[in-house]
């Protein structure tokens, strides 16, 4: 039986949070203050219209969804950025060579992944909380969704990383395959919105059920039911970290 | 006791390139390894198998009787490894490098000895700038005091000192012997074959994936090393197959100025007489002609062959560059 490294763990976990935090006008006060701008364009381009079938008014429609897409989008981030500069400077076999087994390593990047996430997430809200009305109606759903957003994107940020072998691959991801789903996954409208093929074609995206019961922990309104979704939203962010540990274990891409 | 021994190790890389081949080495506990090769023989294939950065095809390791392989982290945490490539963290300080890696091999970090480490390496006066303010010494010498941050027994040095100048090699050799002395062995690769003779205590010659030889350096030094005859032409000889096979017993070796002979023993003393005049048949009289006791880098080139010399070189000048 292997002994646990939990100390190694835990400086891996410490030194990606020190990471972000060393460079916060990028990790941090970016992501929030971009979210804003589009909260401000929005509320003046919409006025006061409710969207339709849901009792809200877009504003406060909108909220959620921004504050689940800066954390799905940070929690990439963090991973595939640390990935691939540690690639490309070199330092990845500091990870290979220390005594950390894979599932070590996994949870301490994804643990990270969450912290980016919910720092972002709360700066966020914060900011934000003088000129909304903010309700947490379901606190536990919000956590959930949260958590398991911020996992599974955590964990695609490192297998993307772990593909990548330049920084252009990993903007390729985040461009062509991040950027589009979480953009179309209803964070600025309802699919009800929607002519009924898009409804479908929304349906198939994994990110729409992700920000659509974020906000339902908000609003209390949604297009899907929450409680039904958890199960699948839970089961992948356990798919992920256990496709993330397999692939380090195995050595892809990062072991001849 | 044998700190690492190695059994029959291969590896093949995807491509089909076979980098090691059958490679069996016993290094003692204690001693200060020398392992040689010219660029491509498979030392950094074989650096990076113990680092577990690359997988070996097949073959066994053991680590003061651990199984490499089966007891991985055990293994780990007594391996420090100075990688050939340069890495370095662009976010950190020197100290705070050294205290991740630290945490990273399951060690608290100790902060006496880590500026101890950057006091020896001298980087004490930029422990507190970020790793992207140093110079590419500053950043090889960084690597070094890694490797050291949790005291491993076993050291591995994969080309420490390309890009390193002289004088601060030096205090870097002084560091090591120290280390030895304090019990950690060590394994080192280097270019400059007059370092692995003056610090090493074995050494071990491998090329193209194969063990050439592997011994005491002493020993290596009695049995193998011997006179040779040098010749001066004022240029480089042409060794065409032909003469080559004239000169077979000489094992013959182009210099700059002209050729080397190795000298053996024969009834009645040494080849020399019969080499000189083998020569002139050859090449006709010499400008100059010396004789000298071969050094290590003599025996590295026989053994190697000339191919492996032209490839030295232009390694050396890779890592001068």
């Amino acid at each position: 039986m292997r002994p646990v490294n939990s100390l190694g763990a835990w400086t891996l976990f410490t030194r990606e949070v020190r990471r972000f935090l060393k460079v916060k006008m990028q990790t941090i006060v970016t992501p929030a203050l971009t979210a804003m701008l589009y909260l401000v364009i929005f509320r003046y381009a919409m006025g006061a219209r409710q969207v339709p079938g849901m009792g809200v008014d877009y504003f406060s429609f909108l909220v959620p969804g921004l504050a689940m897409m800066a954390m799905l989008q940070n929690a990439f981030a963090n991973t595939s950025s640390s990935m691939i500069m540690g690639k490309v400077m070199g330092m990845h076999i500091y990870l290979l060579m220390a005594p950390l087994s894979a599932i070590e390593v996994v949870l301490a990047f994804l643990a990270a992944a969450v912290v980016r996430a919910l720092v972002v997430v709360v700066v966020f809200l914060a900011v934000l909380s003088p000129f909304v009305d903010l309700h947490l109606l379901h606190p536990e759903v919000i956590l959930l969704y949260g958590l398991c957003g911020s996992i599974i994107m955590g964990g695609l940020g490192l297998i993307g990383g772990i593909w990548a072998r330049d920084f252009d691959h990993v903007a390729m991801v985040t461009n062509f395959v991040i950027l589009p789903l979480t953009f179309l996954s209803g964070v600025f409208y309802s699919v009800k919105q929607l002519p009924p093929l898009w409804q479908q074609i929304n349906h198939a995206n994994p990110f729409f059920y992700l920000i659509d019961g974020f906000r339902y922990g908000f609003l209390d309104v949604g297009d899907t039911d929450p409680y039904a979704s958890m199960t699948v939203v839970v089961a992948t962010a356990l798919t992920t970290t256990l496709v993330c540990w397999q692939l380090w274990r195995t050595g892809w891409r990062m072991k001849e | 006791m044998t700190a690492l021994a190695i059994h029959r190790l291969c590896k093949v890389y995807d491509n089909g390139n076979q980098a090691l081949s059958d490679v069996s080495l016993d290094i003692p506990e204690g001693s200060f390894y020398a392992l040689l090769g010219p660029n491509g023989a498979g030392k950094s294939t074989l650096i990076n198998i113990l680092a577990d950065t690359v997988r070996a095809s097949s073959g066994a390791i053991s680590l003061f009787g651990h199984d490499l392989l089966a007891e991985r982290s055990w293994c780990k945490r007594r391996i420090g490894v100075v990688p050939q490539e340069m890495a370095f963290d662009p976010f950190f300080t020197p100290r705070e490098v050294l205290a991740f890696t630290s945490g990273l091999f399951g060690c608290k970090p100790d902060y006496d000895w880590i500026d101890e480490l950057l006091a020896r390496l001298e980087l004490i006066d930029h422990a507190k700038k970020n790793t992207r303010q140093l110079s590419g010494g500053m950043r090889r010498r960084l690597l070094v005091a890694q490797a050291l941050v949790h005291r491993p027994k076993l050291v591995i040095l994969d080309e420490p000192t390309a890009g390193v100048d002289v004088e601060l090699r030096r205090r870097l050799w002084d560091f090591m012997r120290e280390l030895n002395a304090a019990g950690a062995t060590i394994l080192l690769t280097t270019h400059y074959l007059d370092e692995a003779e003056e610090l090493c205590d074995h050494v071990a010659i491998i090329d193209r994936g194969a063990l050439l030889t592997a011994r005491p350096m002493q020993e290596m030094m009695r049995e193998i090393a011997s006179s040779c005859l040098c010749l001066n032409y004022g240029g480089p000889v042409d060794l065409s197959t032909e003469i080559a096979d004239k000169l077979a017993t000489f094992e013959p070796r182009p210099s700059d100025e002209g050729v080397c002979l190795k000298l053996g023993r024969q009834q009645g003393g040494s080849t020399f007489h019969r080499a000189y005049q083998a020569a002139v048949a050859c090449f006709g009289e010499p400008l100059d002609a010396g004789i000298r006791r071969e050094d290590l880098e003599d025996v590295f080139l026989r053994l190697t062959g000339n191919g492996a010399a032209k490839r030295m070189d232009e390694g050396g000048d890779d890592a001068a560059g």
